[in-house]
C-alpha cells in the first residue's frame, strides 16, 4: 500500500471533509471556506473551484465564509494566500467528495468506476443518466470522515468553470444599495455604542464627569466605564454619536506622554535600539579591492490602511454565549484574542464574518469587535453595535510602519552588482490580535495583558523583510533586518507589508546603477535576470508599453520600470509607468504584465492588480501618516488625501499565461512594489535627478527644482 | 417633536425626530433604507450622497429640518434587481467595484451627471466623481461604467 501523499497543509489543518461541503436539501450544495471577502473577490473564485471540482453550476452552492460554527479555521485571510493556500485544500477536499459518491455509486450498483462521471450533480455512467444524483446518494455516503489526498484533482485541460472570467457574486447587492455591509446589520433590540478612547497606549481615566455626559445628550444613553474603558451606549445612534464627539471634554486622563511629531518621517529609525538579523552571508569586512561600492538610502512614513468606512462590530452576551460580528480578516484568531480578554472558553464564543469596507490589512476591525464584545459581556442580553467614527479609525487603527530601506552594492567591472545588501529598519509589520493582546479594548480594561513582542515573520516570505531579497542572479546577496521594537504608533500589517518600500529602494537602485552603467533600464536588469517567467514579463510590459532605451531625461516627462516577484514566491509583476512633472506629478499611464500561474477568475486578478496600481500610486504619490504630540492627527481625509478619480491614470494590465500546470501564484498584492518603484522611476527620468523619499509631493518635487 | 415630512424615492414619508438629526441617520435608522453609507461624517467621501431636488448632496450633515418637504432620491430609488437603472447595469457589466461600500455615493454622483450632461467626456466624468473616494482602486472600471451608461441611455433614448 502507497504512503498516504501529503495533504495542502489547509486540509492537514482541517482534514473533515464534512467541513468543507455538504449537500443539505435536494439540489443545494454548501460549501464553506475560511477566506473572507475583503472586497478581492474571493467568493466568486473559491465558487469556481468548488463548482469545478464537484461538477455543479454555482447557482446550487451556498457559500458559507469566515464563521467558527460553521467553516474551517484558515487563520487570516491575507497575504495574496487564499487562492494559492485555500483554494488549492478546497479544490482537494470537493475532488475528494466527487470520488467518494463515484466509489459509492460504483461499489453499489456495479458501475464501472471509470465509467462514471458527475454532471450537474447528477452521477452519469458512459454518458447516460443513472438516476442517481449527489443528493440521493448523500445519506450513504458520509462525509464525517478524512481527506486522503488520494483523489484525482482535474487536469487544467478539463476545466470548464475555473480559467473564465466569473461576474462577482456580490456586486449586485452592493449595486442596488442592499444592506451588504456589517454597518447595515439591525439586530432586534439592538443598542448602538461609541468608546471614548485612551488618548495614548497606558493612559489612565483620572476622572469621567459623567453628568455632563449626560447633559451633553439629546436623548437617553448608558455610559459602561471598566478600567480605563469607556464607552457610551444608546438606543439612538444619533444621540450616541454626538456625545461621543464632545466627549473628550468630559475626560481627565492621567499618563498623556507626549509624542515626537519628528518621528513621521523614517529616519529617527537609525538611532533607535532594533532587534537585528541578517539572512543570507556575513557581509564582507575588507572592502573588495578594486570593487566600486553604491549606496543609497530610501524612506517612506507611516501609511494609513485608510477604509472608506471607519470599522464597525456587534456582540450579543446571552445565556452564557457570546456571538460577535465582525468584518475581521480571522475570525478564529479574533476568537482566541477574544477568549482570553473576557476569560472565557473560546467553545463559548462564535464569531462571524460579514463583509465590511476594504481593509488591506489589519485596521480597526478587530477592535471595533473588541469594543462591541466588552460593552456586550457587561450588558448581558443587548446587541451592540459599535461604529467607529472617522477620526477614531484614521487616529487608531494599527497603520503600517514608517520605513527606511539602504540599498548596497558592490560593482563588479561591468557596473553589476558583485555584492548586494539591502537594509532594512522598520517597526513591526505584524501585530494581529491571534498573536497575543494587542485590542485596544483589551488593553483599557483592568490588568491588562502584557504587549506583544515585536517580532518579525520567518523569511521567506518575511513582513519587513519582505522583498528584501532581489530576484536578480548577484552572486551574493543579503538583508541586513533591524526591528524596531517602539513606535510612535501602533503599527501592523498594510498590504504588501514590507515589500512596498524594499521594492521600491531595490528597483530605484537598479536604475541608479544602470543610468551609471550607462545602459538601459530594462535591458540592465535583464542582464542580470535568469528566471524565465520574470523575463518573459519584464520584456511583455516593455512591448505593450512602447518601451525604447535612451529616452532622453529631465524633460518634465518620464517613463519608469519596476518588477518584482511579490515575496519571492507569489505572482511576478512588471509595471511602466509614464508621469509628467511639473510641480506636481501627474501619473498619465500605467501599464503591467503579470504572471500568477493558474488564474481561476481572469477578470477578478486583473481587478485586483489594477486596485493595487491605482492605491500604490496613492502611496506613492499622496499619502503619510501625520503626528503631533498627542499621536496621529491626520483624522480626516483632508489632511489623509489619497488620489482621487481627477488623478488616477489610464491603466493597461495584461496576464501573462505561463502555460499550462502552473500553480496558483497569491496575486492581490503583486502590483504594489512596483508601482511605486515604477512611479519613481518615471518621475527620476522626468526631472532628471532622484527622490528618494515618499511620498513624491509637490514640496519635494520643488526642493529637487530648485537644486537642478 | 413634530413630524418632519420628505418625499423619499417618490414615496411621502414623515420622521418624528431631532430636526437637528442627520438626513443620514433619518434614512439608515429610521426609514430602514441602508443603501446610503457612512463614511466619513464630514462631507469628505461622498460614501452618503443621495439626491436633493435633482442635486447630490451629502446627507451626513445634513440636518432633517433643512430639507423636509424635498425630493430625495437615494440609491434605492435609482433602480432595482428587476428594472436596474442603466448606470446600476454598466457597473455590473464592467464589475466596477471591489469592496463595493462606496458605490452607492459614486452612483447618485454619475446620475446626477447623466442627468445633466448625457455625453459626458472622462475628464468630465471624473470631475464629477471627485468628492468619491474609493480606497479598492476600481477608479478605471468606474470610469469605464459611466461612460457605458451614458451610452446605453442616449441608445435608449434614440430608440
Amino acid at each position: 500500500m502507497s504512503a498516504s501523499p501529503a495533504l495542502p497543509p489547509l486540509l492537514a489543518g482541517n482534514p473533515r471533509l464534512d467541513q468543507w461541503v455538504g449537500f443539505p436539501a435536494p439540489g443545494r450544495v454548501t460549501v464553506s471556506t475560511g477566506r473572507v471577502e475583503i472586497g478581492q473577490g474571493v467568493l466568486t473564485a473559491m465558487l469556481q473551484i468548488a463548482a469545478e471540482e464537484l461538477d455543479v453550476v454555482s447557482d446550487r452552492i451556498l457559500l458559507q465564509t469566515g464563521d467558527t460554527d460553521l467553516t474551517p479555521n484558515e487563520g487570516y485571510t491575507a497575504g495574496s494566500q487564499s487562492i494559492q493556500f485555500g483554494g488549492v485544500a478546497l479544490r482537494m477536499a470537493c475532488a475528494e467528495v466527487r470520488s467518494l459518491f463515484l466509489d459509492h455509486a460504483a461499489a453499489s450498483f456495479g458501475y464501472s468506476r471509470p465509467g462514471l462521471s458527475v454532471h450537474d450533480g447528477a452521477i452519469i455512467h458512459h454518458g447516460e443518466a443513472t438516476g442517481h444524483d449527489y443528493w440521493s446518494l448523500s445519506a450513504a455516503v458520509d462525509l464525517r470522515r478524512h481527506a486522503t489526498g488520494r483523489s484525482q484533482i482535474k487536469n487544467v485541460g478539463e476545466y470548464g468553470v475555473v480559467g473564465q472570467n466569473a461576474p462577482r457574486v456580490d456586486l449586485a447587492a452592493k449595486v442596488f444599495g442592499e444592506a451588504a455591509f456589517i454597518h447595515d446589520m439591525a439586530l432586534d433590540g439592538m443598542v448602538h455604542a461609541r468608546v471614548v478612547r485612551q488618548p495614548r497606549r497606558g493612559a489612565t481615566i483620572k476622572t469621567v464627569d459623567e453628568a455632563a455626559l449626560r447633559r451633553a445628550a439629546k436623548g437617553p444613553i448608558e455610559i459602561v466605564c471598566h478600567g480605563n474603558f469607556l464607552a457610551i451606549l444608546g438606543v439612538d445612534e444619533t444621540v450616541v454619536e454626538a456625545v461621543a464627539a464632545v466627549a473628550g471634554n468630559h475626560v481627565v486622563w492621567d499618563g498623556l506622554d507626549a509624542i515626537n511629531p519628528f518621528q513621521e518621517e523614517a529616519r529617527w529609525l537609525l538611532q533607535q535600539p532594533s532587534i537585528d538579523r541578517t539572512i543570507g552571508p556575513p557581509a564582507p569586512t575588507e572592502p573588495t579591492p578594486g570593487a566600486t561600492r553604491y549606496e543609497a538610502n530610501y524612506t517612506r512614513m507611516h501609511i494609513a490602511h485608510a477604509s472608506v468606512a471607519p470599522s464597525c462590530g456587534l456582540a450579543l452576551y446571552r445565556d452564557g454565549r457570546l456571538t460577535v460580528w465582525t468584518h475581521s480578516q480571522g475570525v478564529y484568531p479574533l476568537r482566541d484574542a477574544l477568549a482570553r480578554t473576557l476569560k472565557l472558553d473560546p467553545a463559548a464564543i462564535s464569531v462571524k464574518h460579514v463583509q465590511g469596507p476594504g481593509c488591506y490589512g489589519h485596521n480597526g476591525a478587530d477592535d471595533a469587535a473588541a469594543d462591541a464584545a466588552v460593552i456586550a459581556f457587561r450588558t448581558p442580553g443587548k446587541p451592540v453595535r459599535v461604529r467607529w467614527r472617522r477620526e477614531e479609525e484614521f487616529g487608531f487603527e494599527p497603520v503600517s510602519p514608517a520605513m527606511v530601506v539602504m540599498a548596497q552594492a558592490r560593482l563588479d567591472a561591468s557596473g553589476r552588482p558583485a555584492d548586494w545588501t539591502t537594509e532594512i529598519w522598520s517597526g513591526r509589520h505584524t501585530s494581529r490580535p491571534g498573536g497575543g493582546g494587542n485590542l485596544l479594548a483589551a488593553e483599557a480594561l483592568p490588568d491588562p495583558p502584557p504587549p506583544a513582542p515585536a517580532s518579525e515573520s520567518a523569511y521567506p516570505p518575511g513582513a519587513g523583510t519582505r522583498n528584501g531579497e532581489p530576484l536578480y542572479d548577484f552572486p551574493t546577496k543579503r538583508i541586513v533586518h533591524h526591528l524596531i521594537a517602539e513606535t510612535p504608533v501602533r503599527t501592523s500589517s498594510l498590504r504588501g507589508l514590507g515589500a512596498t518600500l524594499n521594492v521600491f529602494a531595490i528597483e530605484s537602485c537598479m536604475d541608479e546603477l544602470a543610468e551609471r552603467a550607462g545602459v538601459d533600464p530594462v535591458a540592465y536588469r535583464l542582464s542580470v535576470l535568469s528566471d524565465v517567467r520574470a523575463r518573459v514579463i519584464v520584456e511583455h510590459v516593455a512591448r505593450i508599453s512602447g518601451w525604447q532605451a535612451g529616452m532622453r531625461s529631465g524633460t518634465g516627462r518620464g517613463h519608469g520600470f519596476g518588477f518584482a516577484r511579490y515575496k519571492n514566491l507569489a505572482a511576478y509583476a512588471a509595471v511602466v509607468a509614464e508621469v509628467e512633472v511639473d510641480e506636481n506629478v501627474r501619473l498619465l499611464r500605467v501599464w503591467c504584465a503579470a504572471d500568477a500561474g493558474l488564474v481561476i477568475n481572469p477578470d477578478g486578478a486583473i481587478n485586483q492588480l489594477e486596485g493595487g496600481i491605482i492605491q500604490a500610486a496613492s502611496w506613492a504619490l499622496k499619502e503619510g501618516v501625520r503626528l503631533d504630540t498627542g499621536g496621529i492627527s491626520s483624522r480626516d481625509w483632508e489632511s489623509y488625501p489619497v488620489l482621487r478619480f481627477s488623478e488616477v491614470p489610464e491603466v493597461t494590465v495584461e496576464l501573462v499565461s505561463p502555460g499550462a500546470d502552473h500553480p496558483s501564484l497569491g496575486v492581490g498584492e503583486a502590483s504594489g512594489g512596483p508601482t511605486v518603484a515604477a512611479i519613481g522611476n518615471a518621475v527620476a527620468h522626468a526631472l532628471g535627478a532622484r527622490i528618494r523619499d515618499l511620498p513624491l509631493t509637490r514640496e519635494r518635487v520643488m526642493a529637487v527644482l530648485l537644486k537642478v | 417633536m413634530q413630524p418632519i415630512p420628505l418625499i423619499v424615492n417618490g414615496r411621502s414619508v414623515s420622521v418624528t425626530v431631532d430636526p437637528d438629526t442627520p438626513l443620514l441617520d433619518a434614512l439608515r435608522n429610521h426609514l430602514g433604507l441602508k443603501g446610503t453609507k457612512f463614511g466619513c461624517g464630514l462631507e469628505q467621501c461622498g460614501c452618503c450622497l443621495v439626491l436633493i431636488d435633482g442635486k447630490p448632496e451629502k446627507s451626513c450633515g445634513k440636518a432633517l429640518a433643512t430639507v423636509a418637504g424635498k425630493d430625495i432620491v437615494t440609491i434605492e430609488g435609482i433602480g432595482t434587481p428587476d428594472r436596474p437603472h442603466p448606470l446600476q447595469q454598466a457597473f455590473l457589466d464592467e464589475q466596477a467595484g471591489q469592496c463595493g461600500y462606496c458605490l452607492p455615493g459614486i452612483l447618485i454622483s454619475a446620475k446626477a451627471l447623466l442627468d445633466r450632461n448625457p455625453s459626458p467626456s472622462r475628464a468630465q466624468i471624473a470631475e464629477a466623481l471627485d468628492d468619491n473616494i474609493c480606497r479598492c482602486g476600481s477608479h478605471v472600471r468606474i470610469l469605464r461604467a459611466v461612460e457605458r451608461a451614458a451610452r446605453l441611455l442616449r441608445e435608449g433614448e434614440a430608440r
